[in-house]
Parts: structure tokens; sequence; C-alpha cells
């Protein structure tokens, strides 16, 4: 299986056209207030996550600052549209989020001297200091934090180019989409190029890259300016959208929650901190106002999500994505291998079902337990009566917690079993694979375009000995003398 | 002169109450390389439990059972969870342990609500233990509090003494003086266990050489638990004291927490020594920072320099040290971390 | 130019109390292949480590080309003309064998933190990279990732990360640890080859290698170096039986 961000399921641009007609096209499907706006966020924290994976995903760096710089690149953002607004200085709204992103470069480039010099755990201490540094100057330094109220300011100032005043969320929108497709696009790139690759590699082995001449520290307080700067842009796009940024905006708790979408859409693949972003914005709107519980049950996903899925959903997409492709190539192979994988994988999903039907009157079951036991806490603040799907539940009654206890109990037996049928049906699917491991390989090489001359395809023997051990078939490759180099 | 000799004490103890919480941090991470970051929950839960077992069999029972208790947890975390993502590396660690530290939160919420809970010392470990008084006449008395209170009683009634008569009582509390105690034991005994004993010894040979440790025989996931269990368990202690002497709520957590790995690593990470210096150190200045409440225009005026109008009035110059207090340890922070990237008794990795 | 690539001179190195390296002499000239033996516990990784800048020594001198190199960081010799390999493959597990070639020869070819060009539009660094997956015999694992290849062709992935820079002077900790005989001889030849015209310091412990490779031979025991001659010279030296079989014959 090839590298999960360098999966070939995607065709180069495609993807990309597809980002973008998408962000196009996603205000026809939802225009209402609450959908815009919601899309305005997502569009915004997007940016936001992806500048966050840069540091961790593609770098390996954990910050439990990342607010720090989303934040004062807002603040950095409310300050020039103020300063216009007044007449001073005069540039355009649009390059606004531009002006957060550079102040946010500066202040990285400051504190991140400090901060990367180290790294792993003592990087993410440093971060956490500096954070609540900034957190707490919020509320000293009123002048340029505005205290407790925050700041605002109106974007609809200067002139109007082509008529775009940016009063209308819709223009706020089209302006977050481009923006959000032009960052996104270039923090892809940025992980191509030599510095992208060299951050890499110190993620997977930052001794190393000592060894082949790169100064590990420097490589870390480039990539950690290069996401500040994005963050900035994040954070400006965000005083644009909400006209106000407050202490909130550099807070912990906007940190942690970077943290903690980024890691559940996915730290493993480009795209999951995407993931993560429509969560984090789906959550805060909407989830949050279905039930008291909501921070309880995210602290209890993502918990199980760092011990049992380390790589988060966009793992999850990758891995069935390359099962599909694996199966199509399958079947190019022929010989009985495609059908013998096809039902394989019939069984893979037969056991999706098993685990839906266990897993959903767990939660239900669950929910029911934790919910009564915020009401019976916070009860007083919420209304007396409890509904728990539609049905008037009373919290006091022993029985329920009797029967909701043991009925969880039950689900979590049953949930079990179905997840240890699904770890099986994965493993007879797997094993089919490796058995046509070596055919598969061949039709990869095609796959790639990598032309081949008859030295390339010598593999000398010592190399050879050791492949053969972990197939089951000989292999095809021909042996011809010379390798000449 | 009081004054300092208060304030000195007063650092003392604080200080040491952040070096029972950052102790046992240090431990697991020299040990581990782990860094709890729920390590400040298990200072909040230590609270509760506190609170919990005070209530039912007494403060002094409390002081034993609930550290245990943390003591517990901590293991059952370490060999039910952390064990899993020890092959990930230190980020899936960390993670984790922010994880638990979200769980935790919302847990003790669950239980025991949003608001603080009456968790107070008792009777014994209430009032002053020894009040310094200075009369007027410079003359300095220090009187303990075995002593008949009617003897320095009179003098510290500024509603009976004329203006110029005033004298100067400063109590130093029964529990500041505790906090040193149990922290200055707690040393005694972490030092007398790595030092003079088995467990200690196979503690100390793990640190460095875990897979040689186990081939000698030795069950080392096990030591891990327990050293696990151990620092859990020493900052479940410093939360019946912290939580008692000082208050039980929620945020304690959030307020402590990030102190704390500020003390840490700016004592450089996994010494011991290093943390007690810097927890000191933070103490101090914390206490002289809340104490002496000037403003640095304040003290310019002092020393007779003159600023113009847009100085004195400047906001930022006008904020008095108490206002400034909270940032201290992180502008301590990264001062430090500017000229000793490691730390003050860090080793270069 | 000094004629001796690697000039060692009174290099010690202490940890606490403990003498690792021991008043150290030792000479490379440019082009030689020298092959450095002793038991185990001798301080050969030790001395690796001072070379290539992980250590600082506790006193003496190391001179590369004549440049002295003690005590400056691992980047800075690298960039200075000498390369190393680990004991322990020390490779980038989630990159593919073309990616960590790439990530090798990146900095020698000029191109350090730039962000202005995709590495796929660098011919330099994609013809570097593929010709030394060509001479490790890696062209068919180019897209694999270095966590999925097999042992051997790891070791051979580890040697490549260490010639990537173009380096003069290469020091191999222990090349070929772990294989067994048909591999040591394969890859014995696949060092020759990669290696010709350099300078070259391997760890050994197989004598076949050693002698199949060296010019000249370096015994270490206990920190000091107790001989360094031909590998004719040695193999009648009396110390060196002496260290190794501990009786004099």
């Amino acid at each position: 299986m090839s590298a999960l961000s360098r999966s070939r399921v995607w065709n180069a641009g495609g993807v990309w056209i597809v980002f973008a007609a998408v962000l196009l096209v996603m205000p026809q499907l939802f225009s209402s207030n609450f959908g815009l706006t919601i899309l305005c966020q997502i569009g915004i924290v997007i940016v936001s996550c992806v500048s966050f994976h840069l540091l961790l995903g593609e770098g390996g760096m954990l910050s439990f600052g990342h607010a720090v710089y989303t934040g004062m690149g807002g603040y950095f953002a409310i300050h020039a549209l103020n300063a216009w607004g007044k007449g001073e200085h005069y540039i355009p709204v649009s390059l606004l989020p531009l002006v957060g992103g550079l102040g946010s470069l500066c202040l990285a480039f400051f504190l991140g001297f400090v901060s990367t010099r180290q790294s792993g755990t003592t990087f993410a201490m440093i971060t956490l200091g500096t954070s609540e540094l900034i957190a707490s100057m919020a509320l000293m330094f009123s002048d340029f934090f505005g205290g407790e109220a925050g700041l605002t300011a109106n974007r609809v100032t200067g002139h109007a180019v082509l008529g775009i005043t940016f009063g209308p969320q819709i223009e706020v929108y089209y302006l977050i989409a481009v923006y959000c497709f032009v960052c996104v696009l270039l923090m892809y790139l940025f992980t191509k190029t030599p510095l992208g690759i060299m951050l890499n590699a110190v993620r997977d082995n930052p001794m190393r890259v000592g060894f082949i001449g790169y100064n590990t520290l420097r490589i870390r307080w480039f990539a950690f300016m290069i996401s500040g700067f994005f963050a900035g842009v994040a954070g400006g796009l965000a005083a644009l959208n909400f006209e106000l940024v407050n202490s909130e905006v550099v807070g912990p708790v906007r940190s942690g929650a970077y943290i903690l979408f980024t890691f559940l859409g996915g730290i493993k693949a480009f795209f999951g901190p995407i993931i993560g972003a429509v969560l984090l914005v789906l959550t805060n709107n909407v989830f949050s106002s279905l039930t008291k519980a909501w921070l309880l049950y995210l602290g209890l996903i993502f918990y199980i999500s760092v011990m049992y899925l380390p790589g988060g959903l966009a793992s999850v997409v990758v891995r069935h994505l390359e099962a599909v492709k694996t199966m199509a190539r399958l079947q190019g192979i022929g010989g009985g291998a495609g059908g013998a994988a096809q039902t394989a994988f019939g069984k893979i999903v037969k056991s999706y079902l098993l685990l839906l039907l266990t897993l959903l009157p767990l939660m239900a079951g669950v929910s029911l337990i934790i919910e009564m036991l915020y009401q019976l806490q916070l009860g007083d603040s919420i209304s007396s009566d409890f509904y728990f799907a539609g049905d008037a539940v009373d919290p006091q009654n022993p029985w329920v917690w009797i029967l909701g206890l043991i009925f969880s109990g039950l689900c979590t037996l049953l949930f079990n079993r179905a997840r240890l049928y699904t770890q099986q049906a994965w493993s007879d699917f797997d094993e089919i694979v490796k058995s046509h491991q070596s055919a598969l390989e061949v039709l990869q090489e095609a796959w790639d375009g990598v032309q081949h001359k008859a030295e390339d395809e010598f593999v000398p023997e010592f190399v050879h000995e050791s492949a053969d051990k972990s197939t089951h078939q000989p292999t095809h490759q021909p042996t011809i003398n010379g390798g000449q180099s | 002169m009081e004054f300092f000799v208060i304030n000195v004490l007063n650092g003392l103890s604080f200080g040491l109450l952040l070096f029972m919480l950052s102790a046992g941090l240090t431990l697991i991470f020299s040990m581990m390389g782990v860094l709890n970051f729920a390590h400040a929950s298990f200072y909040m839960l230590g609270a509760y439990f506190g609170y919990v077992v005070n209530h039912v069999l007494g403060f002094w029972l409390a002081l034993l059972l609930a550290p245990l208790l943390c003591g517990l947890l901590g293991a059952l975390f370490e060999r039910w969870s952390l064990r899993r993502v020890y092959a990930g590396g230190h980020v899936p660690e960390l993670l984790l342990t922010f994880g638990l530290s979200y769980l935790v939160l919302e847990g003790v919420q669950i239980v025991w609500g949003r608001s603080v809970v009456a968790f107070t010392l008792p009777e014994s470990l209430k009032g002053p233990v020894v009040t310094l008084v200075s009369e007027p006449n410079h003359h300095l008395s220090v009187f303990g509090r075995w002593q008949d209170p009617a003897l320095w009683q009179a003098l510290c009634d500024s509603s009976r003494q004329s203006a110029e008569a005033l004298s100067q009582c400063s109590p130093f509390p029964m529990n500041r003086l505790f906090i040193m105690l149990c922290a200055l034991m707690m040393m005694a005994l972490l030092w007398g266990v790595l030092n003079f004993t088995r467990l200690g010894l196979i503690i100390k040979a793990a640190l460095t050489q875990p897979q040689m440790v186990e081939a000698l025989g030795h069950d080392v996931p096990s030591v891990f638990m327990l050293v696990f269990g151990l620092g859990t368990a020493l900052a479940g202690l410093a939360g019946v004291i912290g939580g008692s002497t000082f208050i039980t709520e929620p945020a304690m957590a959030a307020s402590v927490g990030s102190v704390t790995f500020v003390v840490v690593v700016v004592g450089g990470m996994g010494s011991l020594v290093g943390a007690f210096l810097a927890s000191i150190l933070i103490g101090m200045i914390q206490t002289f920072a809340v104490a002496i409440d000037t403003t640095l225009v304040k003290i310019l005026l002092q020393l007779h320099i003159q600023l113009g109008d847009s100085w004195l009035h400047n906001p930022v110059l006008n904020l008095t040290l108490t206002q400034i207090a909270p940032i201290l340890p992180y502008l301590l922070l990264v001062l430090v971390l500017i000229f000793k990237p490691n730390g003050l008794l860090g080793k270069k990795p | 130019m000094s004629p001796n690539a690697l000039e060692i001179k009174a290099l010690c190195k202490n940890f606490g109390p403990t003498k690792i390296i021991e008043n150290l002499n030792l000479s490379v000239l440019r082009g030689e292949r020298v092959a450095i033996i002793g038991p185990n516990g001798a301080g050969k990784s030790t001395l690796f480590n001072l070379i290539s800048g992980q250590f600082a020594p506790t006193s003496g001198e190391i001179r590369l080309n004549g440049r002295a190199i003690q005590g400056k960081a691992p980047h800075e010799i690298n960039r200075l003309g000498l390369a190393r390999s680990f004991q322990v493959t020390n490779v980038f597990p989630n990159l593919s064998v073309f990616d960590n070639l790439c990530c090798s020869v990146l900095w020698s070819l000029g191109h350090g933190y730039q962000v202005l060009a995709r590495l796929s539009a660098l011919k330099d660094v994609s013809e570097r990279a593929r010709s030394l997956m060509h001479s490790l015999r890696l062209s068919g694992k180019r897209n694999k990732l270095a966590s999925e290849l097999t042992y051997a062709e790891m070791r051979a992935l580890e040697m490549g990360v260490t010639l990537g820079s173009g380096s003069d002077v290469i020091l191999l900790d222990e090349p070929t640890a772990g294989m067994n005989n048909t591999e040591t001889s394969q890859f014995l030849a696949l060092m020759l080859e990669v290696t010709q015209g350099k300078t070259l310091l391997a760890v050994e412990h197989d004598m076949g290698v050693v002698f199949g490779l060296a010019d000249k031979i370096a015994v270490l025991v206990y920190g000091e170096l107790i001989a360094y001659d031909t590998p004719h010279a040695i193999k009648s030296n009396r110390a060196v039986q002496e260290a190794y079989l501990g009786v004099a014959p």
C-alpha cells in the first residue's frame, strides 16, 4: 500500500477543480442565513486547521497555542480596518486578511525563535506557556486588545470595487471562499517543495536531518512562521466576517479545539484537517445546542480516537478508497483474484451493517445515562422536564438507571462482537491482497509510468531472497546480467 | 522587615506547593518520557476526593486516602490507556493525556457541579502560627501560636491606637506552614525511597536502561505503572492541601496547570532539582509581585525620573504588579528560554 | 590542501568520570579505506559520534581536510564534506525510497530552505536521486515507503541517504549488521562500487568485509588505538591477538 498522502486515487488536478466547484456551489445549496454563516465559518476554520496541520501532521510539532496566531491575526486586522475606516492609509478591504497574516508572521518570527529550539514535548509546553502569556495579556492591555468586550470594526469602508462593499454576507462568503482555496492550494504546494519535504523528514527522524546537511531548528522555525502566516490570514478573515475580536480568539479553549478537531479529521493526510474544520464548525454551532453534554461526548470520541484511530477520519476514507482501487486492479490481474477480493470486501460491508446495528443502541444507552447525569447535576438550570428522544424520562427513578446500565452493558458486549467480526473481515481481505502482492507491484510500477530500462529490473539475489519470504508466490522478475550503473 | 520575612515565607510555601505538583510531573517525565498533560486534573481530583473523605472521615484521613485514590486512578489510566499509545511516540501520549484532562473536567462537573465546594481546613490548621509585631519604636517581636494571645492583642488592635503609635502586625498563617511541612516531608520521603530502597534502585535503573532492567527479571511495565501512580498520587496530595487552603472548584486545574508546566520547562525538563529551583523562584516572584503592588510609573517617580504627560498616564505603565502577576511566570519562561533554551538545569537532549 | 582527509589528534572523551576515548591519534589519507575493529564497548560508535558532531570531545582535535571540526554541529560537519551512516537504520520511515534519497541530496545541490519550486520540478535532484537508487538496486522500490522495505533493502537505503550529499569522507557504522553471509558479500560488492574514490571509515565486525574492504585496519580497545596498519600486518600483530584472544601465541 502506498503512502496515505501520496495516494494515487487523487488525480492531481481533478481534486482541486472539485474543491473549487464545491466552494462555488455551496451557497446555492445552503442559502439560508444560518447556512451562509456556517459556510463562512467553515471556510475560515479550514484555513486555520490546515495551517495547524502544517505543524502537527507535516512537521510533527504539537502546538498548544495555535489560537494565538489566528487570534492575533484577527486583532491586527481589526486595528487596520479601524484605521482604514478613519480614512488613514487606504488599502482595499479584500486585502485585510493579508494584514492579519503578516502580523502573525512577525509574531511567529519572534515567538517561534524561542519555541522551535526545542522539540517534541518541550516545544508543546513552550507553546502552552506563550499561549497563556498572550491570553493573559489580552485582558491586561485593553488599549490594544479592547479588554473583555473586545474590539469591533466596520467592514463596509472605503471604495466599493466593482460594486462589492462586503456588506452582504454572500459577498463575504465568496471572499472567504477565494482565500480558502488559494491558501489551501498554497499550503498544499508548500508540502511539495524542498522545505516541505524536509519538514516531513524532521517529523520522521529529526536526528538524521542534521546528518544530511540541514539545520533542524531552522526548518522548524520556517515552518512555524509559514503556519503562523496562514493562521493570521484565517484570523483576518474572521475579523472581517464577525467584525469583532475579543480575548476568546487567542484563548486556550480555541487552541484546544484546533488540536481536537484537526486530529479527529486526520493528521496523516492533507485533507484530514478539512474534515476536522467542518466538524469543528458543526459541533460549535449545531451539536452544542443539541445536548448539554456535548463537551463530554467530544472528549470521549477524541480519547477513543487517540487510542484506536490515530489517523483520524481521513485514514478511514483513504483505507476504503485504497481497498476499492486494489480491487479494481485485482480484477485486471484476473485468475479469480478479483472475485475473491470482492467477496471479502462484501463481507466487510456486511460487518459494517452489523457494527452500526449494535452501535446505535449502545450510543442511545450511553447517552441516556450521560444526559440523565447532566440533568441531575445541572437540572435547575435547564427545564425540569427531561426529554430524551422525544419521551419524557424521570432521572430520579432508579429503575431507569438500572435498566439503562444493563442495556448499555449488553450493547457493549454485542458491539464488541461486531467489532471483532469487522476486524476479521478486514484481515481476510488483507490476506487476499497480500497473496497477490508481487503481481500488484508490477501493475503499480506500470501505473506510476516509470520507464524501466532492462538494467533497472535487475534485482540482485540478496534483495530477492528477503523479499521471497514475504510472498506466497515466486517472483516473476526477470534476472538479467549486468546491472551497470 | 517583617514584611520581607512574611512574604519570603509565603513565597516559599507557594513555591513548595508548586514543587509538590511539579515533582510528580518531573518524576513521570524523566521516567517514561511522558508529559502528563492531565497532571493538574489529578490535583483537582485530589481536592475533590479530599473534600468527600473530609466530610465523612475527617481531614487527616482525607490527607491519606485522597492521594491513594488518585494514585490508583493514575495507575489504572496508565495500564488501560496510556500503554496503548507508547508505540506512537510522544505526540499521541500528550494528546491522550490532553483528552483525559477534558474528561476529568467534565466528570468533576457532573459529580460535584460547576460551583465552588466548601472544602476547608480543620480548626487546628487555621489561624496564624506566628505573628510578627513591629512596634513604632522599631521593636520587632515574634509571638507564637502557643502563647497567650492577650500578649499581642492590644498591639494589633488598631482601633485602640493613635495614628502615630500604630504597630504593624503580620500573621504567618498555619496553613502555609503546613504546606511547607508537607512538601518537605514529601521530598524527604521521595529522596529516601529513591536512594535507600530496592524499589528506588529499580526505578533509577529503569530510568536509563529499561530493557536491561527487564532482562534482569523485573517487571518494567509494572514499574512504569507504579511510577505513574506515584506521580499522580503526589499531585493528589498537593490537591488536598491546595484545595483546602485555597479553593476547590472546576477551574482549579486550569489555573494551576499551566504554571506547573512552566515550572517544569524553566527548571529543565526531567530535573527534580531544577523543578525545585523554578518552583521557589516562581513562588517568590508571584508573592512579592502581589505584595509590593506598585506600578512602573511609581517606581520611576521614586527614582526621581521626570516623566512626560503621556508616560504618566500610559495604561501599560500604570498597571499594578498585582495585575501583571498572572503573566510573570510566562514572561520568566520566555526570558529563560532565550538565554537557556534547555531551562535552568536542563541537559542537552 | 592537506593530504589527510581526516586527522585526529589526542582525542579524549569522558562521560562523567568514565573515559571512553583516551588520547586517540589517527590519520586517514584521501581515498583511503580504513576499517575500525575492536571488541564491543571499545568506543567505536563514540568515535564516530565525535567525528560526525553528535558529541563534542572533552579534549583533542579533529580535522577534516585540514579544517578543525571538533565541537561543530552535525549539519555543519556534513556541509564540510563528511557523511555517516548508522548501525540501527535511521532513515525517514514515512517517506518513499525516492523521497528519502531526494532529501539526502537537497542541501548539497544548493536548494537550501527554498519554497519557490516544487521538488518534482528540480531536475538535478531527481537525476541524482534516480542514479543513487539505481546504484543501490532500489529502482524497483521507488515509491515504497521506507518502513515497508526488507531489512537488506533498508540497509541499502541507509547507505544511500549517507551518500546522497556527495561527501568525500564517508563513515559507515556496521553497514552489514544483521545480514547473513550471502547478503553480506552482496553488500560488500555494493559498498565497494558506490564508495569508489571516496575516503571511507567503516566500523565492522565481519572479518570478511574488513579484509575485503580495507586498505588499513585500526584496532580500538578500551578507547585506545592499539594498532593501525595494513591488514597483513594486523593479522600478525601481537597486541591485537592478545586483545582478541586474550593470550599471546
